[in-house]
């Protein structure tokens, strides 16, 4: 006996189950963490690449994707209180032979120099850039596109390709990020944007109100002024909600942890029971009892923070480098972040593993300092330790908490009343837990045999025991459960979706990537005319500033959209079409949230310079554009803004057409920076990138599942340790090693059996709240619900065999030792 | 270091540092299509007086010395220049750089000791910058120089202090050259249309620490535009422009070679009766009296010299010693703009401007 010394948290008894806990914890530590790294690297990234042309700016405008007409310059630079102002034409140039866009930013470098000094390498000749042809690349771009100064940079413009010489490299803050400069007449001359601007940055005079000076002047429709301090905040504010998402994952994670320090500390104490009782007949008070049993819980703690932290900043390097800022969620385009480690966030992190720890050991820590000494020295009082079965109310009251938190709406735009239910009905579900599982093992059947007979009588007889290796299992199984259907749903209605929003029989994209590509009236004309070709519908995209606090809205300009609204559009409750001239506007389930619209509203959209009315016909599902769209007709787009490209087509083609042919021939129309797809590969890429998307997740339910599996293993295998004596005068008794093998399997399979069915109903009812409450109330998404049947059948059917197996191992491992000498320990 | 700002752009200089671009930038397009300066055109006024932007350089350099009523003296020069790059003349754009904007001032205060000085760079466009071709009428932002009737007006607002004055100019301008036709190498191209406006009577006020003090003085206007310049060989100049109390007035120049050897000079002497003649080469001499070394950049600079110049034989002695301008950093030039008085024989004879370059090292641009 150590009496001074106990085993520290049984570490020698128990490794596996210590090293579990610690790892449980250290893994929601190391998923928060990594969430608030990458983000908040991306963040400073965006902010970055704002201040990149901003540079000392006191205020920034700006409007559509597109940009807005240049006359508003002169008029913002001639107010007395606009110390410097610098225009700038950003354009998404589609890189030649590349998927992807480099941003170029088109400056007039004597004004953008006042604002943001420092802009060109040494050696670059400030003169060479005031040319048509040359732009200047940030050391990235250059990277990325393996070119240097002297070489030419390829782009599309329109259908055609412009070439642009490399005169040199960015330096300071345009240096970082992949970026490209070049004049801003040439820009517009270059990419065809005449009489445009993207943004004004301005620095005022000193003593400026700022705000006041904003709200003076009164901007044309569509245009607004952001402080560029707050760039780095609308990009925050881009990805919140996803953000959100995985922190609480991170939470889960850490609750999961906190279960199982629980069930590890239970355990343990039941095991030391007798030498904590011993302790305290030697002196020991109950408040040192206490403390001990809170350190070995601290200690637990501190390992998984560190251990967590460390991780968390592995995954933050490596999920940057393969998913980039956004964690795959496509947000961030192009920017490669340096990672951003703040202590705060390291703290803040850190600390919650060893609170959850803390939280985890109080109960065993309470119930072993509370043990009655002389009680407690006798033997057979280990299962007394959980045996009661609590009072049902606090659970139950928890899981009508939930009940009622799903009805409320969301807090600032996010849904935290949501994710608040999910937690209220997970512990409520934990809390009554020992009576789920008494009345579940009493509706099992009984099959006849002495042994199975056995297994369920000690089962039934001491449900909060089997309880506590159940926690942790209920919680990972209804996490993996929900996820899983929400998933499913997501993924089902968006495959339903792509095959409503398709009906043609061909796309045609003028570019891969970016901005810079568009059709023109007379390659529209030869689409049109083309060979093989009935039908065609041109697509003009823009990206509209409507709620300056929120990020853009697609503006999607589309032939024909008066056709067969209902069954094109995938439509959303109830269509009110305009019965005047007002022209009909169509909106996206997003954009319906977002600009808090039903149809038979009007929304006023800022389409060339001024604010056209629209009549809201109809709301419609959009998986595409999280942001918000809105559908209108192409010829009211044109009449409105005397803007007749177009960005893609839709193509039907004649009964008799050779597609091949087809395809060939608008090769031919319209040159090789054209994408042409069919809607079946359109599907499966969206499937793909949808899939990529939600990696993380699928990475995070294994996670969860493992630790799971390992902390029911190694519950199990803990309790057949601490009943090494009933094993024992259950072989005096004449039952053999292989019965009690057997015995143990069953108890696993039991409980195991236990366990997933209150984890899947936990976990179904967590789908709902999740499709409905959180999906809903983060993203604006509405779904079907999916039950993805086959999969979840499997995954029980693997948990049942698990939780099996493990439990026939660790009997296994429990009966090498003396078993029979084991009832001797009764003295 | 980069040079990007704006501020440091090589045009503000001086004014015959914009003269070299053409040699120190090879981009210039060839397709753009310069008019040659050549003799035997008249000028006319006011058309003049404003800009000719087919030409690839020009400039409005107007320098002074005001007093206050304290009698306190100071130095003042505003430059306007305008450069056509020849780049994107074909793009619509109203943003195409086809004509750029450059201003500087500079203070010379010798109580403070040293140059306060600002610049401005603009491509004209938008209204925001221009340079008007009806008459002087030249803008960037809230700098500018306007000329009503007989009145030059300008207006600054820079860093460390404001301009607000008045040049009147009552006598006609002051032809430079061949009447108006000034060479500047022994290439004939190498010339520039060239007048002066000696003599303008200034008032107005400067503004520094929010206190506006009126002055008055006396100042000398340059307008000079032209498409090629000058010799390769030249490495430096000296330039003085100067206003006697008799109300006569002097412009000469030189152009040194790397060994100090000359390359060009020349002038033009009104005397108080409105008389004028044209200084050739030999009749302009330049003889160093007093080195300064400049503490910071250790380049020793005459600034006080003896100047014989078309029978005139003259002292300048400076304002003070510090009026260099180090632009080093950024464009790898230094020179020398300062306030001197004119001595004949001793006795105080008038106000003018000396301009000095290539003495820490040869201009390399």
């Amino acid at each position: 006996m150590q009496l001074c010394r106990p085993d520290p948290l049984g570490a020698r008894q128990f490794p596996g189950r210590v090293a579990i806990s610690v790892l449980a914890i250290a893994l929601g530590v190391a998923l928060g963490f990594a969430v608030q790294i990458i983000n908040a690297s991306a963040v400073g990234e965006m902010a970055q690449a704002a201040r990149v042309l901003s540079g000392d700016a006191d205020l920034t405008l700006r409007g559509a994707r597109e940009g807005f007409d240049e006359s508003l310059y002169p008029l913002v630079a001639r107010w007395p209180a606009v110390a410097a102002i610098s225009p700038a034409l950003e354009v998404e140039a589609r890189v030649a032979g590349r998927d992807e866009a480099l941003t170029i930013v088109g400056v007039d470098l004597f004004r953008a120099g006042q604002l943001q000094p420092g802009l060109l390498a040494e050696g670059v000749d400030a003169f060479d850039l005031l040319r048509e042809d040359t732009v200047l690349l940030s050391p990235a771009a250059m990277a990325w596109l393996g070119i240097g100064r002297g070489d030419l940079l390829r782009v599309q413009v329109g259908l055609a390709l412009r070439s642009l010489r490399v005169a040199g490299a960015l330096a300071g803050e345009a240096a970082r990020g992949r970026r490209g400069l070049m004049d801003i007449g040439a820009a517009q001359w270059v990419f065809d944007r005449p009489g445009r601007i993207t943004r004004l940055d301005l620095r005022l005079v000193p003593g400026t109100d700022v705000d006041a000076f904003a709200a003076a002047l009164r901007l044309p429709p569509g245009i607004a002024t952001e402080r560029p301090q707050a760039a780095g905040a609308a990009s925050a504010r881009m990805t919140r909600a996803y953000r959100v998402n995985l922190d609480v994952l991170a939470l889960v994670a850490l609750f999961t942890g906190g279960l199982l320090v629980f069930s590890t500390q239970a355990l343990s104490v039941a095991r030391r029971r007798a030498q904590i009782a011993l302790l305290r007949v030697t002196g020991f008070t109950r408040r040192q009892i206490l403390l001990l049993m809170l350190w070995e819980g601290l200690v637990l703690g501190i390992a998984g923070a560190i251990l967590g932290l460390l991780g968390g900043a592995g995954i933050a390097a490596i999920g940057l480098r393969v998913f980039g800022g956004d964690l795959g969620a496509g947000f961030f385009r192009g920017t490669i972040p340096a990672l951003q480690v703040s202590a705060t966030t390291a703290l803040t992190f850190g600390g919650l593993g060893v609170v959850a720890a803390l939280l985890g050991s109080l109960g065993p820590a309470l119930e072993a300092a509370r043990a009655a000494p002389a009680l407690a020295l006798k033997s057979g009082d280990d299962a007394r330790a959980f045996g009661a079965l609590g009072a049902a109310w606090p659970g139950a009251s928890l899981l009508a908490v939930g009940a009622v938190l799903t009805q409320l709406p969301p807090l600032g735009g996010l849904p935290i009343a949501g994710y608040f239910a999910i937690a209220a009905m997970l512990l409520g579900t934990i809390l009554l837990l020992p009576r789920f599982t008494a009345i579940l093992l009493a509706i099992l059947p009984s099959p006849p045999g002495s042994l199975t007979t056995l297994v369920l009588t000690r089962l039934r007889a001491y449900p909060a025991q089997a309880a506590v290796s159940l926690a942790a299992i209920v919680a990972a199984v209804s996490l993996m459960v929900s996820m899983a259907i929400m998933v499913a749903s997501f993924r089902d209605s968006l495959a339903t979706w792509l095959e409503a929003i398709l009906p043609a029989d061909l796309y045609l994209r003028s570019a891969v990537a970016g901005d810079s590509g568009f059709i023109g009236p007379d390659d529209q004309a030869r689409i049109h005319a083309g060979k093989g070709i009935a039908r065609v519908e041109f697509l003009r995209w823009q990206q509209l500033l409507i709620d300056p606090a929120q990020p853009r809205v697609t503006l999607l300009a589309r032939d024909g959209v008066a056709i067969d609204p209902e069954r094109r559009l995938m439509l959303i409750g109830d269509v009110v079409r305009s019965r005047d001239a007002t022209p009909e506007v169509w909106i996206s389930e997003p954009a319906a949230a977002i600009l808090h619209l039903t149809p038979g509203a009007t929304l006023d959209l800022p389409l060339g310079g001024t604010a056209k009315r629209f009549h809201v016909a109809g709301v419609w599902r959009d998986y595409a554009r999280q942001n918000g769209a809105v559908l209108i007709d192409r010829s009211v787009y044109a009449a409105a803004t005397g803007d007749r490209r177009a960005n893609d087509a839709g193509l039907w083609l004649a009964p008799d057409a050779d597609r091949a042919a087809v395809k060939a021939a608008l090769r031919a129309i319209a040159g090789e920076g054209i994408e042409l797809a069919e809607p079946g590969d359109i599907r499966a890429l969206s499937l793909r990138i949808f899939d990529r998307t939600f990696a993380v997740t699928y990475a995070l339910e294994v996670a969860a599942v493992l630790i799971g599996l390992v902390g029911l293993s190694s519950a199990i295998g803990g309790q057949v340790l601490a009943r090494r004596r009933e094993f024992g005068v259950l072989r005096h008794l004449g039952i053999t090693r292989r019965q009690i093998g057997a015995m143990l399997a069953l108890e696993g399979l039991a409980v195991s059996a236990v366990g997933l069915t209150v984890g899947s109903a936990l976990g179904l009812v967590m789908s709902l709240v999740l499709i409905h409450v959180v999906n809903r109330q983060s993203f604006h998404l509405g779904m079907e619900l999916h039950i993805p049947v086959l999969p979840l059948a499997s995954f029980a059917l693997a948990m049942l065999a698990l939780g099996t197996l493990t439990a026939a191992i660790g009997g296994r491992r429990a009966m090498t030792g003396d078993v029979v000498r084991a009832v001797r320990e009764d003295w | 270091m980069s040079v990007i700002r704006p501020d440091l752009l090589p045009f503000s200089i001086s004014r015959r540092t914009l003269l070299f671009a053409p040699l120190a930038l090879p981009l210039v397009a060839f397709a753009a299509d310069y008019p040659t300066v050549r003799a035997g055109v008249p000028l006319r006024f006011p058309r003049d007086h404003g800009a000719h932007p087919a030409f690839r350089t020009e400039w409005w350099y107007l320098t002074g010395w005001l007093r206050d009523d304290a009698g306190h003296e100071s130095g003042v020069q505003i430059t306007f220049f305008r450069h056509r790059p020849g780049l994107q003349e074909a793009n619509p754009s109203r943003f195409a750089p086809t004509q750029l904007l450059f201003a500087h001032v500079a203070l010379a205060d010798a109580v403070r000791g040293r140059l306060l000085h600002d610049q401005r760079a603009a491509r004209a466009g938008f209204d925001l910058a221009r340079a008007g071709e009806a008459t002087t009428d030249v803008h960037i932002g809230d700098w500018s120089l306007v000329l009503a009737g007989t009145r030059y007006r300008a207006r600054i607002d820079a860093r460390e202090f404001q301009l607000d004055l008045v040049f009147d100019g009552v006598e006609p301008p002051l032809l430079q050259g061949d009447r108006g036709y000034s060479r500047k190498g022994p290439n004939p191209e190498q010339a520039s249309y060239y007048y002066s406006r000696p003599q303008l009577r200034v008032t107005g006020s400067v503004t520094s620490n929010g206190a506006a003090v009126p002055v008055q003085g006396r100042a000398w206007l340059d307008h000079e535009w032209s498409s090629e310049y000058l010799a390769s060989n030249a490495a430096g100049w000296d330039w003085v422009g100067l206003n006697f109390d008799d109300g006569g007035a002097l412009m000469a120049f030189r152009m040194r070679d790397q060994a100090g050897g000359l390359v060009w000079a020349g002038g033009t002497r009104r005397d108080a009766a409105g008389n004028i003649t044209t200084l050739a080469a030999t009749d302009v001499r330049f003889e160093p009296l007093r080195w300064w070394r400049s503490p910071r950049s250790g380049a020793t600079w005459p600034v006080a010299m003896r100047i014989r110049a078309g029978g005139l034989d003259l002292e300048v002695q400076p304002l003070m010693n510090d009026q260099e301008l180090d632009s080093r950093a950024s464009v790898g030039t230094i020179y020398w703009e300062g306030a001197v008085r004119i001595l004949v024989a001793g006795g105080d004879a008038g106000r003018g401007y000396l301009e000095l370059t290539g003495y820490l090292r040869p201009m390399k641009l």
